[in-house]
């Protein structure tokens, strides 16, 4: 009787410990991986690599999203990154290919990046399209847009366009970077 | 003998004096559009001027004035990959986007040869057409628009 007693509280403690160990490698676990969502998460990050600084953040650094009059800055990741996390990690699962890619040196000089810049730009292209330009509604909402103080154009464009079911980078493609050499008449989706 | 170097003395004396006094009154009348800030002097920033919001049509003052650009054009590209202009402007486009189509005389080349888009020489569009600022002129112009035009 007096072993069994025994015996009962530690077992208990010990799964305790079992426990504890899990939760406390899980903590260690979530924590790391928060820091590196976190740490590649980032501009400085993203332009680490010339191919992404040498091309399109010379390009960007020329835009309203990096300088503009309300000093709201908008980052690479706040364009291509999702901000929901499980979106977030087909994202970051996705763009592992990019270091596959910087490995075999697919975009390392401008000509090349050039030559395959029209294609990298489709599939941001269709990427926003399909998730009806997620990203830029994070900051743009079209729903507490005043069109009435916006400029005449915009107003137009805004109004109609919406009601017609179409989405920011079906107008706006080209808004961070320069567009890409040798696009069609098929990648000009404004039409409405 | 004297008086003769005595007089040509004077007279040299008084051409000096006018000339000084006169190149004195010059250099206060002649200013620049800077002002009267010496050239190594720090001079006040021009206040900025805005861009005009979106309107519409702006009179123009003689017949072949290229039309003022009613609108703002920031980040607006003209090169080699992308003319944005074109995106409303162009014959396709003006439809949709309430643009004035680019005139009939943007296509032909300096040969007076028709051609099927608009001529290289009139390509880049803010050569000619430009947005305007809500600025006052620096200076009074008398200039009077033609009739035709008013
Ligand atoms: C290891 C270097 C490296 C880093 C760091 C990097 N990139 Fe890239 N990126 C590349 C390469 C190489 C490609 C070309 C991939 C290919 O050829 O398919 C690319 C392609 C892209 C594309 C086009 C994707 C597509 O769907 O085709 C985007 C958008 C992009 N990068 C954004 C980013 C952002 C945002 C960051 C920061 C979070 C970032 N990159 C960080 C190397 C890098
Ligand atoms: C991080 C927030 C953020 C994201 C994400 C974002 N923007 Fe913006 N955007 C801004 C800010 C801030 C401004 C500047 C507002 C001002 O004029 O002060 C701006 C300005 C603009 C303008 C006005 C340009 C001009 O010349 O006045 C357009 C058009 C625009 N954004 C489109 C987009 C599109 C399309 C996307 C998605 C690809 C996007 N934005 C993503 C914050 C963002
Ligand atoms: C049907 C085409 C069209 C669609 C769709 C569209 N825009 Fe626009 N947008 C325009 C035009 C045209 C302008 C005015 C001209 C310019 O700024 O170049 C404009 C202007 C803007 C401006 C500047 C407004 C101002 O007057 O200061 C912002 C910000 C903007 N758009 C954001 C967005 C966002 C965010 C979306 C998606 C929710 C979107 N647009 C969808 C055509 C469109
Ligand atoms: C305001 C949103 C926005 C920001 C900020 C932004 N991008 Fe982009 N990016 C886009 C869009 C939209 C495209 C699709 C092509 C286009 O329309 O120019 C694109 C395309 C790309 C491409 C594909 C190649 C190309 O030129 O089309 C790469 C690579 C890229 N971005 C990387 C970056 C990096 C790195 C940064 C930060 C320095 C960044 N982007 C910042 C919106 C943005
Ligand atoms: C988003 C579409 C859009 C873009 C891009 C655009 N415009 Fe316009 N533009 C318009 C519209 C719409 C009007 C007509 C405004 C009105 O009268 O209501 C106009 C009017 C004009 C006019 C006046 C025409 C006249 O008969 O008086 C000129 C000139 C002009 N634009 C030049 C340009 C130039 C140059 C660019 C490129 C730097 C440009 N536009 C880009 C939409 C656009
Ligand atoms: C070499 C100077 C020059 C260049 C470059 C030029 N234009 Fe013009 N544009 C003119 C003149 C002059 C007129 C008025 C006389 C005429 O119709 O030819 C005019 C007229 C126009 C009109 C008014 C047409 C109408 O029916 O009233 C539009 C719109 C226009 N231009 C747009 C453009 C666009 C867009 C571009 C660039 C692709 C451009 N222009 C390039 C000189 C120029």
């Amino acid at each position: 009787m007096s072993q069994d007693q025994d015996r009962a509280p530690r077992s208990f403690r010990s799964q305790w410990k079992i426990l504890g160990g899990f939760f406390f490698l899980g903590v260690l676990f979530w924590g790391g991986f928060h820091w590196a969502l976190a740490a590649t998460n980032n501009e400085t990050f993203c332009i680490s690599c010339h191919e992404m600084k040498d091309n399109v953040y010379k390009e960007y650094r020329e835009t309203v999203h990096y300088y503009n009059p309300s000093g709201v800055r908008a980052t690479c990741p706040d364009c291509h990154v999702p901000k929901a996390w499980q979106h977030m990690i087909v994202r970051k699962i996705q763009a592992s290919n990019e270091l596959w890619h910087k490995f075999k040196g697919t975009i390392d000089t401008p000509e090349k990046f050039e030559g395959k810049r029209l294609e990298l730009a489709r599939n941001v292209w269709s990427a926003m399209k399909s998730t009806d330009s997620r990203e830029c509604r994070n900051c743009h909402d079209f729903k507490s847009m005043d069109f009435t103080r916006q400029g005449s154009r915009a107003f137009d464009f805004h109004e109609r366009g919406f009601s017609k079911d179409k989405t920011c980078i079906d107008c706006h493609k080209g808004i961070a970077h320069s567009l890409p050499k040798g696009m069609t008449a098929a990648d000009d989706t404004s039409h409405f | 003998m004297k008086i003769r170097l005595w007089l040509i003395m004077w007279a040299a004396l008084v051409i000096v004096a006018v000339g000084a006094w006169s190149g004195v009154a010059m250099a206060e009348e002649v200013r620049t559009l800077r002002g009267a800030v010496p050239l190594d002097g720090a001079d006040q920033a021009p206040e900025m001027a805005k861009w005009m919001p979106d309107s519409h049509t702006l009179p123009r003052n003689y017949l072949q004035q290229p039309p003022l650009i009613p609108h703002q054009i920031d980040g607006y590209k003209i090169d080699l990959r992308q003319n944005k202009c074109m995106t409303c402007h162009s014959w396709a486009k003006a439809k949709e986007t309430h643009a004035t189509k680019v005139s009939l005389t943007h296509f032909r080349n300096r040969f007076g040869t028709e051609l099927s888009d608009v001529s290289p020489q009139r390509y880049f569009c803010t050569q000619c057409h430009v947005p305007q600022r809500d600025a006052k002129p620096l200076v009074e112009n008398s200039f009077r628009p033609v009739d035709a035009v008013r």
